[in-house]
């Protein structure tokens, strides 16, 4: 019984491994400027992480095999060491792994949180709501205009509660289902939530970020390589949220100041 | 005169009566068995849940039999609407994670075996013990009732994260009644728990028995106090936050929902809340809550393994230290729930540090686990192999902890399959594992009666294998990026995913069916099982001393037990075999203290 | 019923230093009957009383701690902070609750007195458990006045943040305050038959007088936030 045991341990971590190793199902393809840290911190976490789990399973396995059904006259045996090895053993080998990874963290984290959006940013707002994104661009005078709650009305398709009438700067925003942004271009985008909480996630661009109602957060960004991409919710936020979802395209200079001119005749 | 008078703690006339025998009693034995029904009742139906959401998962538009028979708008032409799978995975967290996890190894196991473990009679308060059962049991009926109100319970998860949750009505089905029932049903639960705190540590501290001393209490005793101090500062908050959720609600203050929210063209008339708020308050108790599962499950697992492998663990003392220091950091780590959340990215990195630290007393018990087991005589039984399962899952659950503590890799795996799959292994499956080494173990005990070890086997085997296969693959769904809590998966990127979503279904099917043979293993044992005799395991710590199997009313019969050893005199040589019980004066070796 | 701890060998108690801090070492001398009645003083007194009070404290603490914290995190999101005059009934209020801890503790100092066997005639302590009482009821229903107040001023729970806090932490506070009279009530009734322990007292006097400083603390923090 205890060799089978040790045998079908040893069987779960291994084939618990091989999708791993295999990328069976894996991340999607970084399409950021900010990812690669993220992403090699990510296999560094998996390899040490891949290893104490392979070999705690298989010391676990080994132990069970080895030690059980003793014979009537065995007596037991005290490890080597003791407690005292165990301890040390444990401070050193996850304190330093602790510590590199958390060192090596910072760093990939300081490059996504602890950077300003650069001067020349393109400014894209990003509403998030019960169960749909609405994305705003400033328009040629690069300012977005005041936000009236109060005036939003979705029959009107005043997503954002813009009082075009009144506000200067509300007259040449364009309001948008669908995100375009200009290829290796960094875009500084803008993100409030109108009713609860939401997350804007797109997995290739290694970018998740939740939105908190009553605080207006930012998280900037430079995708590299053309093609269209899934934004998703990933905060729970109601009966609609597996459905919240958009589109990002990421364009060339020329297509997306086409879809702008596009997008702009449509308001 | 002046002895009996010290015994009077705690002490009460055995009942006669049906009632104060059976239901409000004031034993902790019967309470404890209470806190396990109450359990068994309880992840009986979040099993089910979880039956019922995996079978959508898989298979979106499957139409499930019956199903319109639970909800009145939840599953029209018995396919379940997405309201409704929201609904039922919050119920199916809530159940588990307080009414199983939180009950089953802590309040069941601790009422019924710690005062025995110390040598007490019963525990000093038995009224307030008495209470903690039945308000705890309160708190599951109102929880419950939420599916017969009319947009039937919340769908908020069990983090019920504002200003969802405080909104009302207005935000969807199941945001209105639902959610007052639910942090009701919480806060009951939390005055319940402090009760039970409240004897817990009271019982370790001053009742122990003439020798204990608090170093000869076995590490299943050192599990269930070290979580009562927790229980105590945890639950403490969490009750204030519901206190003001439920407010929120009814009476229409403004604690967590902030101003200008608009939901369905209509601005809310709430003004400046914090939403963060919320999740400080409910992060500060839901850390911890974690521990609260996994800590007495480590106690009961290395009762059950220094017994089975006939010898004492490397250190007892470094153990219990660990433990202690798992509980003091737990306190300092809950901001990592929070790390996309639009706290100060500083403060995210202030968090990853003792959250990256705190696998060091982890690493340090599961090294002593091992590290314990060599040499040992290790006997086979249901019991031990639960217990070295718990191992392997804790092992498991615990290395993906290495990912999620680190702010950088979380920005990817945040609220993904990921996330489910760490917390179901290393506080679910590995803290069930805990209650299930802990059952085969004790039931003797308990009930007089054997366990059927076949069956205890088979059902090992199932529960082993299943919960691998179960949640091994969330791991792999959330690195390719599957969001959890949807009900169905739209994002394109998410379809080729669903094969291993159907694979999964099958796999807790089996599983789940697997743990109906334990169930039926527990009643028929309870009934024909093979009499017990007294110590049927060769163990050594006081609840194998009882005069009686199951143990008298006042459990020693007329003499209170007297300690002279530790509780892990295993592996010597001694005139009962190879162990030395604590109330035997035969002195077990050189270091022994007798 | 006999329950006899039978003795244990004396090597034991010698070798095991941390004995004192478990077993039956006792809470200290028991107490005390009313009206002075010496033959019914029993001698035992259970320590779990004492150290319970302390956890029951411990998770009040917590409970307050958390609301405090609460308190400053939404004072901190909130541009809707509006200054709020605590009535001044509050002040009277707390020299009640003051006069109510006093007036146990001179009951508790007389039962002291009594149970020492030193003078049998010294007083009547359940007066001043009744004074006691009487107060703390007092201080209840001048925290109901204070509360109809502020009604009166238009201020109501959902009115703003200050308001809400002001009725949250008043009203749990007064929740804990009528505990506290309970353990009165159950103080008194032990005592007029006879069963009172010095370890319930002591517990209820520490939990009483733990109000004052609770209801202190509280008062200042509404004080310096509100």
């Amino acid at each position: 019984m205890a060799k089978f045991f040790a045998i079908t341990i040893f069987v779960i971590a291994i084939v618990s491994a091989i999708p791993i190793l295999r990328h069976t199902w894996w991340m999607a393809e970084d399409i950021s400027t900010h990812g690669a840290p993220i992403d090699e911190q990510m296999s560094e976490t998996m390899a040490e992480a891949g290893i104490s789990f392979l070999a705690s399973q298989f010391i676990l396995g080994y132990f069970i095999w080895k030690f059980s059904n003793p014979k009537p006259g065995d007596k037991i045996k005290t490890f080597p060491g003791g407690a005292k090895a165990m301890v040390w053993a444990a401070f050193l080998l996850v304190g330093t792994e602790v510590l590199a990874l958390g060192v090596f963290g910072v760093k990939a984290w300081a490059n996504v949180y602890f950077t300003p959006p650069a001067a020349n940013a393109v400014p894209v707002e990003v509403q998030a709501g019960q169960f749909a994104f609405y994305f705003r661009y400033p328009g040629p005078d690069g300012s977005f205009g005041p936000i009236h709650p109060d005036m939003i009305n979705e029959a009107n398709q005043n997503f954002y509660g813009l009082d075009t009438d009144h506000d200067a700067d509300s007259k040449d925003d364009v309001v948008t289902a669908e995100m375009a942004v200009p290829v290796n271009r960094e875009i500084h985008l803008i993100m409030h939530s109108k009713d609860v909480g939401h997350s804007f996630f797109v997995p290739e661009l290694r970018v998740q970020q939740d939105f908190v109602p009553g605080m207006d957060l930012s998280v900037h960004f430079t995708a590299t390589k053309i093609g269209r991409y899934e934004i998703v919710c990933t905060q729970l936020c109601g009966l609609g949220h597996y459905n919240m979802k958009a589109y990002l395209s990421v364009l060339s200079l020329e297509d997306f100041d086409a879809w702008m001119k596009k997008e702009k005749a449509m308001q | 005169m002046h002895d009996t008078a010290h015994a009077h703690v705690g002490q009460h006339a055995a009942p006669t009566s049906f009632i104060r025998k059976h239901v409000f009693s004031l034993d902790h034995k019967v309470i404890g068995k209470q806190y396990y029904g109450l359990a068994l009742a309880a992840v009986l139906i979040g099993m089910f849940l979880s039956w019922l959401m995996r079978l959508h998962l898989g298979w979106t538009n499957l139409a499930i039999p019956g199903l319109h028979l639970l909800t009145k708008n939840g599953a029209p032409g018995d396919v379940m609407t997405p309201e409704f799978y929201l609904q039922l995975m919050t119920m199916h967290a809530t159940i588990m994670v307080f009414f199983v996890l939180t009950t089953a190894p802590f309040a069941a196991f601790g009422n019924y075996f710690l005062p025995i473990q110390v040598g007490a009679e019963d525990m000093p308060f038995p009224h307030f013990n008495m209470m903690s059962f039945w308000v705890t049991f309160v708190a599951f009926l109102v929880l419950m009732s939420s599916f017969f109100v009319s947009d039937g319970p919340t769908l908020g998860g069990w983090t019920q994260y504002a200003p969802l949750s405080a909104v009302g009505q207005v935000g969807g089905p199941g945001e209105g009644a639902g959610v007052v029932l639910w942090a009701l049903s919480i806060a009951i639960f939390c005055v319940g728990q402090l009760l039970g705190s409240l004897n817990f540590i009271t019982t370790t501290l001053d009742m122990r028995t003439r020798g204990m001393s608090l170093w000869r209490l076995p590490l299943s005793a050192w599990g269930w106090f070290i979580t009562s101090v927790m229980g105590l500062t945890a639950f403490a908050v969490l009750m204030p936050a519901c206190i003001l959720l439920i407010l929120d609600h009814v009476a229409g203050t403004s604690f967590f929902v902030p101003a200008n929210t608009v939901i369905n063209d209509q601005m809310q008339p709430h003004s400046g809340g914090s939403t963060l708020l919320w999740q400080h308050l409910f992060w500060f108790f839901g850390h911890p809550e974690v521990y609260i599962a996994i800590v007495p499950g480590m106690g009961i697992v290395s009762h059950v393994l220094i017994t089975n492998m006939r010898k004492p663990m490397l250190s007892h003392r470094v153990l219990v230290y660990a433990m202690g220091a798992l509980a003091v950091l737990s306190y300092m780590v809950y901001g990592h729930h929070m790390f996309v959340s639009g706290m100060n990215p500083v403060s995210s990195l202030v968090f990853s540090f003792p959250t990256l630290v705190i696998t060091i007393p982890s690493t340090i018990v599961v090294l002593i686990w091992m590290g314990s087991l060599y040499g040992a005589k290790l006997r086979i039984n249901s019991a031990s192999l639960f217990a070295l399962g718990f191992i392997s899952m804790f092992i498991a659950g615990g290395v993906s902890g290495f990912f999620l503590a680190q702010p950088s890799i979380d920005i990817m795996l945040h609220a993904t399959y990921f996330v489910v799959g760490h917390f179901h292994l290393v506080m679910g499956v590995a803290a069930m594992f805990g209650i299930f080494a802990g059952t085969y173990f004790w039931f003797p005990k308990m009930y007089g009666r054997m366990m059927n070890e076949t069956l205890g086997k088979i059902h090992f085997w199932c529960s082993f294998v299943g919960a691998y296969a179960i949640f091994m693959p969330f791991h792999y769904l959330g690195l390719a990026g599957n969001v959890r809590r949807y009900q169905a998966f739209a994002p394109e990127y998410m379809q080729h995913l669903i094969p291993l979503h159907k694979f999964i279904t099958i796999a807790a099917l089996f599983t789940g069916a697997a743990q109906l043979i334990f169930v039926y293993n527990l009643f028929v044992s309870r009934y024909k099982g093979e009499p017990a005799r007294d110590n049927p395991w060769q163990g050594t710590s006081l609840e194998w001393s009882t005069p009686t199997t199951p143990p008298p009313h006042n459990n020693f019969g007329d003499k209170l037990p007297v300690v002279y050893h530790d509780p892990f005199q295993y592996g010597v040589e001694s005139s009962t075999g190879d162990y030395v019980m604590q109330t035997s004066p035969e002195k077990a070796g050189p270091d022994d203290e007798a | 019923m006999a329950t006899t701890v039978h003795e244990p060998p004396k090597i034991e108690s010698q070798r095991d230093p941390s004995q004192s801090h478990g077993g039956f070492n006792g809470g200290g001398q028991g107490l005390v009957p009313g009206k002075g009645n010496l033959p019914a003083v029993k001698h035992y007194s259970p320590p779990p009383a004492s150290t319970g009070i302390w956890v029951v404290l411990a998770s009040i603490t917590m409970t307050f701690a958390a609301f405090t914290s609460a308190l400053i995190v939404r004072q901190g999101s909130a541009l809707d902070w509006r200054h709020l005059t605590l009535p001044n009934i509050l002040y009277v209020n707390t020299l009640v609750l003051f006069a109510s801890s006093f007036a146990l503790e001179m009951a508790r100092r007389r039962i002291r007195v009594i149970a020492g066997g030193l003078k049998a005639d010294s007083g009547d302590p359940s007066r001043w458990l009744y004074a006691a009482l009487s107060l703390g009821l007092l201080f209840v229903v001048g925290q109901y006045i204070a509360w109809a107040q502020l009604r009166a001023q238009g201020l109501y729970l959902a009115t703003n943040p200050n308001s809400s806090f002001f009725y949250v932490l008043t009203a749990v506070h007064a929740v804990h305050v009528l505990g506290g009279l309970g353990g009165l009530l159950r103080v008194i009734r032990k005592m007029s038959n006879s069963t009172l322990r010095k370890s319930t007292l002591d517990a209820t006097a520490y939990y009483w007088h733990f109000m004052d400083g609770l209801w202190v603390y509280l008062l200042v923090l509404l004080w310096v936030k509100l």
